[in-house]
């Protein structure tokens, strides 16, 4: 949100935009979604509706600061250099994620591989489990020597999340399709491919949902169900809330693509996305193998 | 200067400051002013940590309870630390950052200078909530800076909020250093290669790696402490099948990078100034990048020297154990390369200077103690004493905070334009030399001794050292203000500073006025290698 500036920038040096209100709209928003949040943690409900203002507030905002961003691109505010600036962000934000997604996966490698053969009695473990828990013998999937959240049953891999795999693995070829359509300046097969990006995504979501309901409904399969359920919601249910974000991002790119942005050279927007895409993808590979295979 | 030149770019009748305060300070996407805002808040920080401190020595003074309950004693211990590590040293740093990398490598800003304010604007926040806890029911935290469960777990109100808090400080710093790694990376002038770049931009480039891979780490060991508490998982139950011990594992797989963020750039401060001081070149600039980015390296694989107590199979203590001594080596050749720079230089001896020889000696002391603490048997008796408590201060008190007093005393007069008194400058140096090692040398005694840390009372045995370290204590807690009044009175009266503050100054910065112009670098400028402090040129 530079001032309006009426004349146009020069292409030659790096745009530095002035004064800009948007971070701290977003830094209220997040002080009332995480403020709010803790209070109503706490019991006190009213927090539950400073949180959700600061929600709204949050998409307000970020709505507001990518509209400015991409009415300077439009406008040819930003050469070749902040083209590269953008990209690098983008690249190491997904890295970020991707520690933020090895932190649970090693949450789940260290209680599959270590901390449950040592509760049945193996290696340091053999006092734990004779004082603690006698008898209690190590096996996966577990919820623990005292059987937290009660008996349940997993989720056999290859039938839904088989299906819900080769959608994520789809979408991932639909949307290089749809880059490559954009790259060949044919707007009708890049919409196209596109919006099937998007319809494979959000079928993706509707069966995680259908899944989610069987393991809480019949399966007694809950977060609360002992260590597995602890790391399959969490894993899953982050890598949805991913899958969520990328198919919004992706609908956004959809109405931008119809509106006619982007151009076969320049469409850094059209990247970031599909970038996130195949991130969320890669990690649902690991899931699939190391959350319901193994 | 406004409309003193002719190009159509529209930054040209910008280099006016904006008026009103908030066009200034809370709009700003100026390198500068947001850089100023950093280390003014870190300012404010270390001050209400130095506070919480002075409270801890002052139940320390004598054996006994006398001022402050146990609770609260310990709420006053996790909170000194989390202030300091997270309000304090990281954001004085990234203000340096912000202040110094642009201008080291001819930038016109940062990469991302709307992302730059909303780092920078996350934090009051976050601090906000942290210290609103000390007022909500069940006070603040009270299980220590690093959050072990399940006694972390069992405090009040304050469990969310901060874990929700430390989310923000990690949503800030993970901006704050994609920024400057795009910065770095992509906003060099042309004919800046890597290896010309000053070591403070090296380290920073090495440190914004570390936080982007472990900040996201904290965040996911925090949140599953908050889905643990509230949302019914048992991630560190072990009647669930969960381990407390993956907590600490998790937890020090960011937190010894994260001690690492906390000194890289401290070696990236000193091997600006000792160079300057000493009128000579770096010694061992390129040794000087690689083994900071060995140090980096080895930060990933030695986490759990924080554990050795903890019950883990001898194999990994034996790998924990080599594995650690090896940061001993590139540390080893840091400190001989500062040594060398030192050797047969035209040394003088101006505040900046001291505060770095300074850190040399004492940082290389924590240094030798941590290698102590590394080795497994006999940290089973150092840990948890006083010894560790000697050894972080000894790294990031006369490590980080000298540096960063330091960088503050060597720039100071590029940012204002202005000289500080070199007799109050010293005067403060020495002051806190004296009190600094009464507060914390002694601890080393008392954590051989055998006295436990955080606890609000001891053994008679431990008396007489521990009334040394809180008459050190005391002493300590003036100097901020010291500063505050040295740099206050340069800002109003200081001698004007010349463009080259300091004779043998090298590098981009004094290519610049003092004080630097609101905007600098605006056309990248043409480098001259003679003028570079380091970098792969012939000098
Ligand atoms: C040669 C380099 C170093 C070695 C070998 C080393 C070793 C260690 C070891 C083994 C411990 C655990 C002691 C225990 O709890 O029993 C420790 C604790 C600690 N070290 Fe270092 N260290 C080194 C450098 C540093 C640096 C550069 C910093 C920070 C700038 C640092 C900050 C800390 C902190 C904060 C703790 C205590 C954390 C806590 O328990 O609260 N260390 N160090
Ligand atoms: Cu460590």
């Amino acid at each position: 949100m530079a001032h309006a500036h009426a004349h146009t920038h020069d292409p030659a040096t790096y745009y530095v935009p002035h004064g800009t209100r948007w971070p701290i709209l977003g830094s209220f928003a997040l002080f009332f979604l995480v403020g709010g949040a803790a209070f109503w943690l706490n019991g006190v409900t009213v927090g539950k509706y400073v949180s959700l203002l600061g929600l709204a507030m949050l998409v307000a905002m970020l709505f507001g600061w990518f509209g400015a961003v991409i009415r300077e691109s439009v406008s040819g505010y930003y050469n070749r250099q902040v083209d590269v600036s953008f990209r690098m962000g983008m690249i190491w934000f997904i890295f970020s994620e991707v520690m933020f997604f090895a932190a649970f996966f090693g949450a789940l490698f260290y209680t599959h591989w270590f901390t449950l053969p040592w509760l049945g009695g193996a290696g340091d473990g053999a006092s734990t489990n004779a004082l603690l828990w006698p008898g209690f013998e190590a096996a996966w999937p577990t919820n623990g020597p005292a059987n937290v959240g009660g008996a349940f049953e997993t989720i056999p891999p290859w039938g839904l999340p088989l299906f819900n795999t080769l959608l994520l693995l789809a979408s991932g070829v639909t949307l290089t399709i749809a880059h490559h359509a954009l790259i060949a300046n044919q707007r009708s097969k890049l919409l196209f491919w596109l919006g099937a990006t998007i319809v494979l995504g959000v079928v993706f979501l509707f069966v995680q949902g259908y899944e989610y309901h069987h393991a809480y409904a019949e399966l007694g399969l809950t977060l609360g169900s002992g260590i597995y359920g602890s790391t399959f919601f969490m894993l899953t249910g982050f890598h949805g809330m991913h899958v969520t974000l990328g198919a919004i991002m992706l609908i956004v790119i959809w109405f931008r693509c119809a509106k006619g942005h982007f151009t076969p050279e320049q469409h850094f927007g059209f990247e970031a996305v599909a970038w996130y895409w195949h991130f969320v993808d890669v990690v649902w590979l690991g899931l699939f193998l190391f959350v319901y295979v193994v | 200067m406004a409309h003193a030149t002719t190009h159509t770019h529209d930054d040209a009748h910008h280099d006016e400051k904006p008026q009103g305060f908030l066009d200034r300070w809370v709009f700003t996407t100026n390198h500068k002013d947001i850089g100023t805002l950093y280390l003014v808040f870190s300012f404010i920080m270390f001050i209400i940590g130095g506070a919480m401190s002075g409270v801890i020595r002052l139940e320390l003074f004598q054996p006994g309870l006398q001022w402050v309950a146990p609770e609260f004693f310990n709420q006053m211990t996790t909170m000194h630390a989390l202030v300091m590590i997270f309000g304090g040293v990281m954001p004085a740093f990234v203000g340096l950052a912000n202040w110094m990398i642009p201008l080291q490598i001819g930038a016109p800003d940062m990469a991302l200078p709307r992302m730059n304010n909303w780092s920078f604007w996350i934090l009051p926040f976050a601090f906000f909530l942290l210290l609103l806890t000390l007022v909500l029911p069940g006070g603040g935290p009270a299980g220590g800076w690093t959050l072990y469960p399940p006694l972390s777990l069992q405090g009040g109100y304050n469990v969310a909020f901060v874990i929700f808090a430390i989310h923000l400080m990690g949503i800030s710093s993970i901006m704050g250093a994609i920024n400057i790694i795009a910065t770095i990376l992509n906003m060099r002038a042309p004919g800046m290669d890597l290896l010309k770049m000053p070591l403070f931009t090296w380290t920073w480039l090495i440190t914004a790696f570390l936080l982007i891979a472990v900040m996201p780490v904290l965040a996911g060991a925090v949140t599953m402490l908050l889905t643990d508490k509230f949302f019914g998982t048992s991630f560190f139950n072990a009647a669930g099948g969960g381990d407390p011990v993956m907590f600490q594992h998790i937890f020090w797989f960011f937190g010894h990078p994260e001690v690492y963020i906390m000194i890289l750039p401290a070696f990236g401060i000193v091997s600006e100034i000792i160079p300057t001081f000493s009128r000579k070149p770096l010694f061992g600039y390129q040794a000087m990048v690689y083994a900071t980015a060995s140090i980096a390296f080895l930060s990933f694989i030695v986490w759990a020297h924080h554990m050795f107590t903890v019950g883990m199979p001898l194999g990994g203590q034996l790998y924990f154990m080599y594995a650690t001594m090896l940061i001993a080596v590139p540390t080893g050749v840091k400190v001989f390369n500062w040594v060398a720079t030192m050797w047969r230089g035209s040394m003088t001896f101006e505040t900046p200077m001291l505060w770095s020889i300074a850190f040399v000696i004492l940082f290389t002391i924590g240094g030798f103690s941590g290698l102590m603490l590394a080795i497994v048997p006999a940290d089973y008796q150092y840990h948890d004493t006083y010894f560790v408590v000697a050894h972080f201060h000894y790294v990031l008190v006369t490590g980080s905070l000298f540096s960063i007093i330091a960088a503050v005393y060597y720039w100071w007069p590029k940012w204002t334009g202005r000289m500080y008194s070199e007799f109050w400058g010293k005067f403060h140096f020495w002051w806190t030399m004296v009190f600094v090692n009464l507060l914390f040398f002694p601890q080393h005694f008392l954590g051989l001794a055998g006295m436990p840390r955080r606890i609000p009372d001891y053994n008679v045995a431990f008396a007489d050292f521990n009334m040394i370290s809180s008459i050190g204590a005391f002493g300590m807690l003036i100097t901020p203000f010291m500063m505050f009044v040295i740099l206050w009175h340069s800002k109003k009266h200081g001698v004007k500073a010349e463009q080259v503050s300091w004779e043998g100054a090298k590098g981009l910065e004094w290519t610049v006025p003092s004080p630097a112009p609101h905007h600098t670098f605006t056309t990248p400028p043409k480098i001259d290698d003679r003028m570079l402090a380091h970098g792969d040129v012939a000098h």
